[in-house]
């Protein structure tokens, strides 16, 4: 059994009277284990794919099977604690508490789940060392780099074990060189056997995963556009005389 | 199924206690982050639980005061025994009415353990007469000296009545300010205070010598007045000389001094003598106060061995607490004395009481209702802040949801936080009300000292605490209802 099984589904909102669909009869199934990305430009439905996926957000239509559990009618309690144990998100922006230091940022799911202040500081200390910051463990966010930032909050999607890792465009608001040393991290991570989705619009990023999926107009596209599936090299993408989508 | 296995309830009662102490911590280190902005906010809650603590111990200083007036006219231990018309089914015994008389006094010293002071009274109904001027004071008395006791009157110059006095039937009296005012004149009209004590003064014609005088009896608020202008006229002499001197006369009608409070005149206006006295010197013109028919026909013997009726008959008890035990007892006394006809009836002071508590209880209430007002603009000021706190932290409340803060999780954090604020509100509050108390005493210093009641502390405590629990609700109710993936992308 897959770790996620999508079936048919659809989120449709009601703008001014107007239908949008912004994903229209997906299917899909995640092994776990996989390194996937999924890949669309914007608004072509994949940030909700990824909050559907992540349990941010509930399809108007069709079934989620998340790790054995079927979600697609659990209550907000239910999503909530789904969120705080079986997954893991890693944003844009980061998203970290200014106000807390970098070990209490990495503690906050942990706090949810109930886990004691003992266990918490070891669980949070053993993640920091998994992505090489354990000497930051006392700053704050503010006072760190862009990529240590986006590495505190890699530790925090991993602090809780989860069963699955979403990364909503991790290396976007990085210089090229540090967003390298990231993408290279979460390579380390799925070879250790974690199952991780990058959601990107950047096909040189989704190049690295071994799988990629693309989204367009709330669809999964059938046919593979290569460039922006990141399957055809640089060269080769200026061979077929295609505007690039990264340019 | 791993994450979601049912907890042990145990485990789940840990947990959530671990986990309310992380957000306590979390919420102070908030409120601390904004320290300026709590402290505005908690000023609401300082003030309206100080004011409550404040007002309550005013009502309980004016409480206390109150009381002890009613214990200083003799307290609710004072029992006045008066005559009274029969009931209807003893109308046909009418002629063996005989009213009160001094064999209940004595029938009620022998009998009556529950009574400690017994006070006979026969009043007359008089005008007396000095300088060429005449008078009708409100009381007009022939007691026994222990009457002084019962009605905490207190002689200031010359003496009291006394048993020697009592047992030779004297031509002495003892008055009060008013009566002189009346026939010698006020110390603010004529200047100086006259004392005539050793003077004569005639009552019904009959001439009887001034053995003493009581002190004026007046309210703190006249003394106060009256000890001010005392002092501005000192202050300013040479005007008062003449024009400015009879404008200060705020005489009411004939009266020399202001009159003042009424129950206060009354108890000026007064002259006693023994009651041996009266009897000898005025029985046979006497008329009695609270009759009925029946007592026209006053016996005609004079002198202490004739006719011994009363006019009415003062009693102390023990303890209020016995009042229904020992009106029981003085009750059945009398039944015996009086055949069984119940040609009397007794005067309480449980009517002041109940006016005292029903006074107190509107203090409270409007007090209450004051600082309930000030609470309540607290409260709208906590819930204020904490609508403006929680738009700011959208993104942070996003983040919280999205590793796995629940509605409720984020719900109390909110909650707690505008219940810390009200927490140390309500503490600041009780000790500020201290201080409070402390200048409102110094502004008006009155007998009645406000008291701080342990009670009246935990009350404005727990109402601040309310009002922090109201005024985080709403707020908390919104802060929990945030869509995470709008939270999260909010700027």
């Amino acid at each position: 059994m897959a770790l996620v099984e999508l079936r048919n589904v659809s989120k449709i909102y009601q703008l001014g009277g107007e239908e949008i669909r912004a994903l229209d009869d997906v299917s899909l199934d995640i092994d776990s284990g996989e390194f996937i990305s999924i890949i669309g430009p914007s608004g072509s439905g994949k940030s909700t794919l990824m909050h559907i996926l992540g349990c941010l957000d509930s399809p108007s239509k069709g079934t989620i099977q998340l790790d054995g559990v079927m979600i697609q009618n659990a209550s907000a309690r239910e999503l909530a604690a789904m969120r705080n144990r079986k997954i893991g998100f890693v944003f844009q922006f980061f998203n970290l508490l200014p106000k807390l230091n970098v070990t209490q940022n990495v503690e906050l799911p942990m706090i949810y789940s109930g886990i004691n202040g003992k266990e918490r500081r070891k669980r949070a200390l053993a993640a920091l060392e998994a992505v090489d910051l354990v000497n930051r463990a006392k700053h704050r966010p503010s006072q760190l780099s862009g990529g240590q930032q986006q590495r505190v909050a890699i530790a925090r999607a991993l602090v809780n074990d989860p069963r699955i890792i979403f990364a909503d465009e991790p290396t976007g608001n990085l210089d090229s060189h540090t967003g390298d040393a990231i993408l290279s991290l979460f390579r380390r991570l799925s070879q250790e056997g974690r199952t991780i989705v990058l959601v990107t619009h950047d096909p040189e990023i989704a190049a690295v995963t071994p799988r990629r999926i693309e989204i367009r107009d709330g669809k999964i596209a059938t046919k593979v556009d290569l460039t922006l599936a990141g399957l055809a090299g640089r060269q080769t993408a200026a061979n077929l005389s295609q505007p690039s989508p990264s340019a | 199924m791993r994450g979601l296995d049912l907890q042990s309830s145990q485990e789940v009662l840990q947990h959530s206690r671990a986990q309310f102490w992380i957000t306590v911590l979390a919420g102070m280190r908030e409120i601390w982050a904004h320290k300026f902005r709590s402290l505005l906010t908690m000023l609401g809650i300082i003030l309206g639980v100080s004011s409550l603590v404040a007002m309550s111990a005013m009502v309980a200083g004016m409480e206390k005061g109150a009381k002890e007036a009613l214990v200083a006219i003799g307290g609710l231990e004072k029992v006045r025994i008066e005559s009274q018309d029969l009931p209807v089914y003893q109308r046909h015994l009418w002629d063996q009415a005989v009213g009160i008389t001094i064999n209940d006094v004595y029938a009620l010293q022998a009998s009556a353990p529950l009574v400690t002071r017994l006070s006979p009274e026969m009043r007359l109904p008089a005008s007396v007469s000095a300088q060429g001027k005449t008078y009708r004071p409100w009381v007009c008395s022939g007691v026994w000296p222990v009457a002084f006791e019962l009605s905490e009157h207190v002689v200031e110059h010359g003496r009291m009545l006394n048993e020697l006095d009592e047992e030779m039937a004297r031509n002495v009296c003892v008055i009060g300010t008013a009566t002189r005012d009346e026939l010698w004149g006020a110390p603010d009209k004529v200047g100086t205070e006259i004392i005539p004590v050793g003077e004569t003064i005639f009552i019904n014609g009959t001439p009887f010598t001034i053995v003493g005088m009581f002190k004026h009896y007046e309210s703190e608020q006249e003394r106060k007045t009256r000890e001010l202008e005392k002092l501005q006229a000192q202050q300013q002499p040479q005007q008062n000389q003449t024009a400015v001197g009879v404008s200060r006369d705020r005489g009411h009608g004939g009266g020399g001094r202001r009159r003042g409070n009424f129950v206060f005149y009354l108890k000026n206006a007064t002259i006693y003598m023994p009651l041996n006295t009266m009897w000898m010197k005025f029985r046979s013109g006497m008329s009695y106060t609270g009759f009925g028919g029946n007592f026209q026909q006053t016996g005609g013997a004079g002198g202490a061995t004739g006719d011994p009726r009363l006019s009415s008959l003062e009693l102390k008890i023990q303890s209020v607490d016995l009042l229904p035990e020992s009106l029981q007892q003085v009750q059945n006394v009398l039944m015996s004395t009086h055949k069984g006809i119940e040609d009397f009836t007794f005067r309480t002071q449980e009517d002041w009481a109940e006016q005292i508590n029903t006074f107190v209880r509107n203090a409270r209430l409007s007090g209450g209702l004051i600082a309930g007002i000030s609470l309540l603009v607290g409260g709208i000021g906590i819930m204020n802040i904490m609508l403006a706190s929680i738009s700011e932290r959208v993104r942070e409340i996003g983040i919280r949801k999205s590793v796995g803060a629940s509605t409720s999780d984020i719900f109390i954090q909110i909650l707690v936080e505008s219940v810390i604020i009200a927490v140390v509100g309500g503490l600041v509050g009780m000790a500020t009300s201290f201080g409070l108390v402390q200048m409102l005493s110094s502004f008006s210093p009155t007998d009645n000292a406000p008291i701080i009641t342990p009670l009246t502390l935990l009350v404005a405590f727990s109402f601040s605490v309310l009002a922090g629990i109201l005024a985080g609700i709403f707020p908390a109710i919104k802060a929990s209802r945030l869509n995470p993936i709008q939270a999260l992308r909010y700027e």
